[in-house]
């Protein structure tokens, strides 16, 4: 009993994060039909950021109780502001030119966060950590169970944002402009929507959610360089977890992600259990993600809450 | 004409061979030596690389205000690989073609040196592998060898240390399935372990870098097991012992020379302590071989010397050695000077090179306590 | 070209569509010859290479221009998926490690199988379970005795030019490529209905699903007799699990005699197919496709059909080109082989010119011999490629050649019009 509630917790604490992150691509594909391939190293940069303005501000030796919503929020605005720049510099001019192109462009901007970020002047290429500034404690114990800090954080703050995320996108004027933006740019624009400030404030939204899983990846998994692979697949379990859901939807993109750690931690729990025998069942964590976008993309290409569109000519 | 487009791909390469066509440099007799250092300078594991240069580094520094080798000064020349396989292969075949260095030093990556070591076979130039600890380096031709001990006598020290001084019953294993290392270290230890009578409890593995590993905690948490083998590199080593703690597991965690890095008890903080790991040296030994070593290392690099680079300096003293006992400087002769090499005393040790090349040696089983270092014990070569 | 279109035009509105797609067409005096010669100028150019140049500029450069050569092969394969067809792949270094495996298969399992050849080249003879060097063997009433073989420490590639063991390799290549493409068929069928950025996830996907399968594999046995005592299929299993395939022969490394002749033999196959394949039907369709792919469709292209066998020819020669890697580092980590790989090829295509065969030559030849010439910067060096990819996207989007082959431009167009003037008089 109490395994299936360790396991239960740790799936949600996984789905949290992994939700986070996938808001960002799922809400810049929604309005721009491209997979932005540099969202896992705003991820990175977010972690780091969060590491070296802690250990600027001295929060790594001992910190006070505001330090983490502190950090968290300079580095979340610095993030939107990456963001922001990078669609200005680097997607928008492509803005009319063929999707193939966005992609490599993605690829491009990606490549550069990541070899800049391990340069010696910026994070340097040893790991290191943030958890003196919070340490995982043990809140409260269930049964045998304990709960800690770090996965309550991440749960409550991943419910807290896609709560106001679904809000603000279907309660709020600028929400139904990003809608609108992304079921017909043009028309959106022949209405009166500023489409590159919609265009821009997706970006810094995604961004800073992001940094924000960024900096939850970074307390739970401490830090690897900025070109680490870690960053890559992070990025596309969650890009996997957003097309699973029903891309350019925030509720599916949730969902999809619950689905994604339910896979990774519940079943593969279960199943290496079932298998204790053979070595090689266990080695398929990293699979099952790409196994399950397989079978969406067969079965329901558009996602669990997408709706198909049919492209006109 | 418009150059532009055909001719110039085509041109450029021609032109380029007629300009770098050259032979072989060979070494002339006079003048200074030559020693090629192939590392990952740059990238991912760019601390190990660069931490085995300064040693070989300091090294020769050292010998050559002694009067060089034979009275000839000793000069190095690193190409960084970047921790990739062709690049090693690019670099091996640059040192000994275009630089004509006489043996090869190179490289910590067993994966590296598989792919470097077949260039120095076929080019009959010797190399030494500082840190290699995969048996099928040396099996690449017998140009080959290395200076540190093999992955499968590192598994039966562990082992031995857990049996026999933890007096542990029941072993589980977490490796990292997708880095070499950790997987043959995994399994050298699991022979030995139920050679030596124990049982294994779990084995478990998760991808290095991806450290949402709760299932295989819970696993391992539910295991009962006494120790934990991790044979794992030091930053996920690090982060999977203080999530193991978070997760209730009481079990000694016991890793491999992996962990061999200063920045392991800063990522773990106190839940390290009361684990250990094997390494090839402590800077804390007392011989003064050692303290010499740390002392001049602190003192040229302001940080502590640890593994790779004990076992660089290893590795360039036992050249220069071999360089005084050979007949001459050609392949064949260094060679047989290296290959002949009987207990030799360097930092990591007194140790010979065997007949497969190999360095018989003893390991060190390092403790933490209290945030420290200590020695807790030492296993002899078999 | 220019015709008038619109509502009341007797070409109708699709008008556009089917001029670019004639753009395409192929310039007749250009056109594909006999079905020999390819192959004949293919090994003539390979002997050109292996005899002439590798002796003139010394094995550093050998190594370098072997690079080239197998990022030739590696481009040129994802240029008929990326390039021609405009689906974005991101998954040739799966089929590379496919290729790869498969070919270090057959040529080191099959070594010691079908000709008692250790990797090392050394002969060997398993007699009552030793393994003796045959030269040595004496047999007596009492016993038989002989000298004992190390197989692995020793000298080197194995079999001649054109000895049983390069055929041997050769084989393994074919059927490296051949594995490859049975995956590329996996890949591509249920890939079909999706778009690009899809595609590229689900290429990214697969490349990590083989290294994980790589993984899973069983380690890979050295000793002969243990490898004679197994059948071929038996041994398939053994991959080398997450240690990598080792020790395998050494075919295609710098001073290993056809070294240059095999890869440029394929290197300028490949060429040969991908500049057949632009000008031939099949290759038109394929362009169709990458402008405009519901027009293709409605042009009576069969756009299902053409990208998955895009998709299954890019993987063919990806394995070839995976099977020459491995044969030239002579060990296959399945780490090393990852998105890294598939991405740093995706950029010799971008910048050299996606749909371009000079193109891909020129990527290849810049991104391979610049970071040798500028090792100094090597730290920057990735850097400048993201920079690159990104200024090229925005000011060159169709790379440094385009679409366009060195001989379409005009300089040479108008220097070949003015001799055919000339022969004309």
């Amino acid at each position: 009993m109490s395994d299936l509630l360790q396991t239960l917790i740790n799936t949600l604490a996984l789905g949290g994060l992994y939700a986070l992150i996938a808001l960002g691509y799922t809400l810049v594909y929604g309005i721009l039909r491209f997979i932005n391939f540099a969202h896992s190293d705003i991820v990175a940069w977010g972690g780091w950021l969060a590491f070296t303005i802690a250990s600027g501000l001295g929060f790594l030796s001992g910190a006070p109780g505001f330090a983490m919503p502190l950090v968290m929020l300079i580095t979340m605005a610095i993030c939107a502001a990456m963001g922001v720049t990078i669609e200005l510099l680097a997607y928008r001019p492509l803005r009319k030119a063929p999707r193939l192109n966005v992609l490599i462009t993605a690829i491009g901007v990606s490549l550069f966060l990541q070899n800049v970020g391990m340069n010696d002047k910026l994070f340097g290429t040893r790991p290191t950590t943030i958890v003196p500034m919070m340490p995982n404690t043990e809140l409260f114990s269930i049964g045998k169970v304990p709960v800690r800090l770090y996965d309550v954080l991440t749960i409550v703050l991943a419910l807290v944002l896609v709560v106001a995320l679904e809000r603000l996108v279907y309660r709020t004027k600028m929400g139904r402009a990003m809608r609108a933006v992304s079921f017909d740019e043009r028309v959106a624009s022949l209405m009166g929507i500023n489409v590159n400030v919609v265009v821009s404030v997706t970006f810094a939204l995604g961004s800073a959610l992001a940094a924000a899983g960024g900096i939850l990846f970074a307390l739970r998994n401490d830090l690897r360089l900025t070109s680490d692979s870690t960053w890559v697949l992070l990025g596309l379990k969650a890009f996997v977890a957003a097309v699973v859901g029903g891309i350019g939807n925030v509720r599916g993109a949730a969902v999809g992600a619950l689905l994604i750690a339910f896979v990774e931690v519940f079943v593969h729990f279960y199943i290496t259990r079932f298998f204790s025998g053979t070595e090689w069942v266990g080695k398929l964590q990293d699979v099952y993600v790409f196994m399950i976008l397989i079978a969406v993309l067969m079965w329901k290409p558009s996602g669990l809450f997408g709706k198909s569109t049919v492209e006109k000519v | 004409m418009d150059l532009r487009g055909w001719l110039r791909p085509k041109m450029f390469l021609l032109v380029l061979a007629a300009l770098l066509a050259c032979s072989k440099k060979e070494d002339g007799g006079s003048g200074p030596i030559k020693i090629g250092h192939f590392a990952s300078m740059t990238g991912a594991q760019a601390t190990f690389g660069i931490s085995t240069d300064r040693a070989i580094q300091l090294a020769i520094k050292e010998r050559n205000a002694k009067g060089g080798v034979k009275g000839r000064m000793i000069e190095l020349k690193t190409i960084d690989d970047a921790g990739k396989q062709s690049e090693a292969a690019t670099a091996v075949t640059r040192l000994i073609n275009d630089y004509g260095a006489v043996a090869i030093l190179g490289e910590v990556a067993s994966s590296l040196s598989l792919a470097g070591g077949p260039i120095a076979q076929k080019s009959k130039i010797p190399m030494i592998s500082p840190s290699s600890t995969n048996p099928d380096v040396t099996a690449i031709g017998d140009y080959i060898s290395r200076v540190c001990f093999l992955d499968d006598f590192q598994g039966w020290v562990v082992a031995k240390f857990a049996f026999e001084n933890l007096k542990a019953k029941k072993a589980a294993v977490l490796y990292d399935q997708a880095q070499a290392y950790s997987s043959a270290l995994g399994k050298f230890f699991e022979e030995a372990w139920t050679e030596m009578g124990g049982t294994i409890t779990v084995k478990a593995a998760y991808t290095g870098g991806n450290l949402e590993i709760s299932s295989q905690l819970q696993q391992l948490a539910g295991s009962e097991s006494d120790v934990i083998f991790l044979p794992g590199y030091y930053s996920d080593a690090a982060t999977i012992i203080r999530k193991a703690r978070e997760a209730g597991i009481k079990a000694t965690f016991i890793g491999g020379d992996g962990w061999d890095s200063e920045e392991l008890s800063k990522i773990a903080g106190n839940a390290l302590d009361g684990n250990y790991f094997a390494n090839h040296y402590s800077p804390l030994e007392d011989r003064p071989d050692v303290k010499n070593f740390v002392a001049k290392y602190k003192a040229e690099y302001k940080a502590e010397p640890d593994g790779l680079a004990a076992l660089g300096y290893d590795a360039a003293l036992l050249l220069f050695d071999a360089m005084e006992r050979a007949k001459s400087l050609a392949g064949p002769d260094l060679r047989d000077a290296i290959n002949q090499t009987k207990n030799f005393t360097g930092v990591t040790g007194t140790f010979s090179i065997d007949a497969k090349r190999n360095a018989k040696k003893s390991a060190v089983i390092i403790g933490i306590k209290d945030g420290k270092q200590t020695i807790a014990a030492r296993i002899e070569k078999k | 070209m220019t015709h008038p279109d619109g509502p009341g035009s007797p070409r109708g509105p699709l008008a556009p569509l089917q001029d670019r797609v004639r753009a395409h067409l192929p310039n007749p005096g250009l056109a594909a010859g006999k079905s020999a010669a390819p192959f004949v100028a293919a090994i003539m150019i390979a002997l050109l290479m292996e005899h002439a140049i590798g002796p003139a500029v010394g094995l550093t450069w050998t190594k370098i221009l072997l690079d080239v050569g197998i990022a030739i092969v590696l481009a040129g394969s994802l240029n008929v998926v990326n390039g021609y067809a405009g689906q974005f792949s991101l998954g040739q270094a799966g089929f590379m490690l496919v290729g790869g495996y498969a070919a270090a298969w057959l040529t080191f399992y099959g070594q010691i199988h079908f000709f008692d050849i250790c990797p090392s080249g050394v002969e060997i003879d398993i007699t009552d379970g030793k393994m003796c060097d045959p030269s040595t063997i004496v047999v007596t009433k009492e016993a038989v005795t002989c000298a004992l073989v190390d197989c692995f420490s020793g000298k080197g590639a194995t079999g001649g030019f054109l000895g049983s063991g390069q055929l041997l390799f050769l084989a393994g290549c074919i059927l490296g490529g051949i594995v490859a493409s049975l995956f590329g068929l996996l890949v591509g069928l249920p890939s079909l209905r999706l778009r690009g950025d899809y595609l590229a996830i689900v290429t990214l996907g697969f490349g990590e699903i083989v290294r994980v399968i790589g993984q899973i594999s069983a380690i890979q046995p050295k000793d002969p007799t243990e490898i004679k005592a197994r059948s071929m299929t038996e041994l398939l299993n053994n991959l080398g699990a997450s240690e990598g395939f080792s020790q395998i022969p050494d075919y295609t490394s710098q001073g290993t005699p056809g070294a240059m002749f095999w890869v440029f033999f394929f290197a300028f196959l490949v060429l040969i197919f991908i500049y057949r394949l632009k000008y031939s039907s099949k290759g038109r369709a394929l362009l169709a496709i990458r402008e405009n792919e519901i027009a293709a469709e409605a042009m009576g292209v069969d756009t299902t059909r053409q990208k998955v066998v895009a998709f299954v020819f890019s993987a063919f020669f990806a394995g070839i080109g995976g099977a020459l890697y491995a044969h030239q580092i002579q060990a296959l980590d399945p780490k090393e082989l990852g998105f890294q790989k598939s991405i740093d090829l995706v950029i010799i295509v971008v910048i050299g010119g996606m749909g371009s065969i000079t193109g891909i030559v020129l990527g290849a030849a810049i991104l391979v011999i610049l970071p040798e010439l500028f090792r100094e910067f090597s730290e920057y060096r990735m850097v400048v490629y993201a920079l690159a990819l990104v200024v090229v996207m925005i000011l060159r989007p169709q790379g440094i050649m385009g679409i366009q082959e060195l001989w379409e431009l005009s300089p040479w167009r108008k220097l070949v019009q003015r001799i055919k003037r000339r022969g004309n008089k």
